[in-house]
């Protein structure tokens, strides 16, 4: 009986597929997130000037410069109105259509959902393009269509006016991405239990009282997943600006957001050259309000979220 | 089990690959431009040692530019041309979008992937790149004697010591019209601000077509076509771009705000909406005939020729009192430069020595009409509106555009600030005066005027190039004067400008209105 004597309790053996399993995600989000980014954080301690290392100089410059600080404040703010106005109109208006898609009785769901999804499909450039000639006060549609309905007297150039082009860049914005909300919206009030609806009309609960008190509540964790993407995908944000109105972001910065000041920051534009610590710098404070924002919603919204399994 | 173990298998090779993969990616851009060194090595090697013997090597050069309007020139005419003379270099001409380009080109310079042959900007942005060790001096080559002092000082340091650029091109504003819509209203074209405005006035009035064809939605044109374009006529070109310089004179200075005051009277002629109008939106409004006037680039009449069915004519800047001196934008716009890095340094050589020729010089300037050859070697262009462009040379002094040269080296950029002010006091958003102050206080907060910037600036120099080229023809019913004007106009003219031939061509008096 040599045979060597079986542990009581078994040792657990290292865990190396653990390991294995998750090398290959470690590996590349190390290489192509981590590391730029800690890089990235780096270059915006190091002075353009100079070349070498100078602290929190650049951020000094940043918020304390006059020229520096006017541009960084524009863009803060105006970044903040275009994060409001999809706040305030795509996720709404992106409920309701989830709303009225899950009706039992509604037909051809398939159909709306598809068109209604279909410009988030789209490059933003064709979406600039198209909306930038559907606008244009030369050859544009809009006009036109204005005057059919008797109320040409309101149209303005819109992409062309200091007080309306942030926020007309806005909803066509909200436009394009309506379909996003839209989908989890819906996925999410298709995932509700019929018997708690059907309990509530035996109740006798009208449509309106189901919707806000059964499945309203229900839908909560996503609509906080849809603030929380909103919130990233705007400060984020620069394409559709730097289609439209170029990287100087024009009338007078008044669409300039985080995104494009970063862009002219760091590659330049015409003949401001370009300024990589500086852009580095900005491209670090987008993170910190990105960073902020999502543990915000880390805090104060996903650890409160119950979900109501049935 | 086994299934199991195949499958653990699969994954640790994916993580593998994966690592591999990673690493791979990570040192690929070292990698390849030195293998193509490597490989050109040997070839510059033997075009060294055997010269021709290497003819059988073929070397690729490829350019930058941000002249993508100009791809099928480059494929059709200019490349071609080239490869006649020297058939083992072959050409590849990469362009990216204008607004793009120096972003893009720092970037690639930077990660050492930029192409062989860069196109320069002028002035500060590739004085930039040759301070920063990105483009290479070209002081020995052969072909840089063939242009002038002028032609070179965009892209020459501060010193003098370096060129670093081959001139292509310069580019001159104006304006261009639609003859037609001229002739259905009897206009003339306005030499004065006055007959401008009355001119404009007459379109207006009638309300058929747009007076004035241009838009500030992309901000650039209000400064570039409009501030640029009239204003040397204001602060007398150069006199007033090297005042600004040495300090002697300030945007607030009455001639700048009367150079915003004219700007901000166009809004009351461009279309409706201009505010979101579009460079694109301008061109085809102008070729569609919708509109009598085009604040124009020089750059803008191959498109015009190729797309407007009707007769275009053009006129210089007018200026405030008839029989005053005028000034034109004549602005050094394009060359060619070498990347320092590059593997083929022997070939790029001697594409910028072709660059440099006359053959190169004729091409260019013929192939697309509005650029205007730097060379010293004499260019006939062809294209009438071109020659009406080039013609204001003899007439008037030229000028650069007043935010290339040293004002642009801080932050605010001027150049940006301009657009950004201009296309607001078109919109009518800010005062001239504000606009002024604007600038100015921009300026202040980085630049400090010297007189000995005042002098190195003064190289891009204020009279026009004597050595200037090319003929002119003068339509006239005055048949009888030919002999004065062979005998005593022309050769005056000549005396100062020698190259610039100038044919009096008069027909019988009635003749002539059947032009």
């Amino acid at each position: 009986m040599q045979t060597p004597p079986t542990h009581p309790k078994k040792r657990k053996p290292f865990p190396t597929h653990i390991i294995v399993f998750l090398a290959p995600a470690v590996l590349i989000y190390t290489l192509f997130m981590i590391y730029p980014l800690i890089d990235s954080l780096r270059l915006s301690f190091i002075s353009n000037e100079t070349g070498g290392f100078v602290g929190f100089e650049n951020y000094k410059t940043l918020f304390t410069n006059d020229l520096w600080s006017v541009r960084f404040w524009g863009a803060l703010k105006n970044n903040f109105v275009f994060f409001l106005i999809h706040m305030l109109v795509q996720n709404p208006i992106g409920l309701l259509l989830a709303a009225l898609l899950s009706r039992r009785t509604l037909r051809w769901t398939n159909t709306y959902r598809t068109l209604l999804f279909m410009p988030t499909m789209l490059s933003v450039v064709i979406i600039g393009f198209i909306w930038q000639l559907i606008l244009s006060p030369l050859w544009g549609v809009a006009e036109g269509f204005m005057t059919f309905v008797g109320i040409e007297q309101y149209f303005q150039p819109w992409l062309g006016l200091e007080n309306t082009t942030l926020p007309t860049l806005a909803l066509i914005s909200v436009w394009q991405f309506i379909g996003i909300p839209m989908m989890l919206f819906y996925a999410a009030l298709l995932g509700i239990p019929d018997e708690l609806v059907e309990a509530a009309y035996v109740d006798g609960a009208t449509a309106w009282t189901v919707f806000w008190r059964i499945k309203f509540p229900l839908i909560l964790p996503t609509v906080g997943i849809v603030g929380i993407l909103t919130f990233v995908g705007n400060f984020n944000a620069f394409d559709l600006i730097y289609t439209v109105k170029g990287a100087l972001a024009g009338p007078n910065f008044s669409t300039d957001i985080m995104g494009t000041l970063f862009f002219r920051t760091f590659f330049g534009q015409q003949l401001q050259l370009g300024n990589p610590e500086m852009g580095a710098t900005v491209a670090a404070i987008m993170l910190l309000i990105i960073l902020v924002g999502v543990l915000l919603y880390m805090v104060g919204w996903q650890r409160r979220i119950q979900t109501y399994e049935a | 089990m086994n299934r199991k173990l195949s499958f653990l298998l699969f994954v640790l090779l994916t993580a593998l690959l994966v690592a591999c993969g990673g690493g791979d990616t990570a040192d690929t851009p070292a990698d390849t431009p030195a293998d193509t060194a490597d490989t050109a090595e040997t070839t510059d090697t033997a075009a060294d040692t055997g010269s021709e013997a290497a003819a059988d090597e073929k070397v690729t050069l490829t350019i930058e530019s941000w002249r993508n309007d100009d791809l099928t020139i480059w494929q059709d005419v200019i490349i071609p041309a080239f490869n006649k003379e020297y058939p083992n270099i072959e050409v590849i001409f990469a362009p990216s979008a204008p607004a793009e380009y120096n972003g893009a080109l720092n970037t690639t310079l930077e990660g050492g992937t930029a192409g062989d042959l860069i196109t320069c900007r002028p002035f500060d942005a590739s004085l930039a790149l040759f301070d920063a060790g990105y483009l290479a001096s070209l002081n020995d080559l052969e072909g840089m004697s063939n242009f002038g002092s002028v032609a070179k000082s965009a892209w020459i340091t501060d010193d003098g010591s370096d060129v670093f650029c081959v001139p292509m091109a310069s580019v001159i504003h104006g304006f261009i019209y639609n003859k037609d819509i001229f002739d259905e209203y009897g206009l003339t074209e306005p030499t004065t601000v006055d007959e401008f405005f009355m001119m404009l006035e007459t379109i207006e009035n009638d309300g058929k077509y747009a007076p004035l064809d241009m838009g500030t939605a992309d901000q650039w044109e209000a400064a570039t076509m409009g501030f640029q374009n009239v204003g040397p006529n204001y602060w007398k070109g150069e006199e007033g771009r090297l005042a600004l310089i040495s300090g002697e004179a300030k945007f607030t200075d009455p001639e700048y705000i009367a150079v915003f005051d004219q700007l901000a009277s166009w809004g009351n002629f461009l279309p409706n909406g201009f505010e979101a109008q579009t460079y694109p939106d301008s061109q085809n409004l102008f070729t569609l005939g919708q509109a009598a006037v085009y604040p124009a680039g020089s750059w803008d009449i191959s498109l015009f020729n190729d797309q407007a069915d009707f007769e275009l004519g053009a006129f210089k800047p007018p200026v405030t009192n008839a029989g005053d001196s005028c000034y034109i934008s004549d602005h050094t716009d394009i060359a060619l430069g070498m990347n320092a890095d590059t593997p083929h340094p022997e070939a790029a050589k001697t594409f910028l020595n072709w660059v440099a020729s006359s053959e190169f010089a004729g091409l260019y300037s013929n192939a697309l009409p509005g650029f205007f050859s730097l060379s010293n070697a004499e260019v006939s262009i062809d294209d009438p509106i071109a020659q009406e462009f080039v013609s204001w040379r003899g007439e008037c002094d030229s000028t650069i555009r007043n935010s290339y040269q040293i004002l642009s080296r801080g932050e605010p950029n001027l150049e940006n600030e301009l657009w950004r002010v201009s296309a607001q006091v078109i919109n009518g958003d800010i005062t001239p005066e504000e606009a002024g102050q604007q600038l100015q206080d921009g300026l202040d907060a980085w630049y400090t005027p010297s007189a000995e910037a005042g002098k190195v600036a003064e190289t891009a120099v204020a009279e026009t190039d004597p050595n200037m080229s090319g003929s002119l023809v003068i339509e006239s019913w005055r048949n009888d004067d030919l002999v004065i004007w062979q005998d005593v106009i022309i050769p005056a003219f000549n005396e100062h400008f020698p190259n610039i031939e100038v044919v009096f061509a008069p027909t019988a008096p009635p003749n002539i209105t059947a032009h």
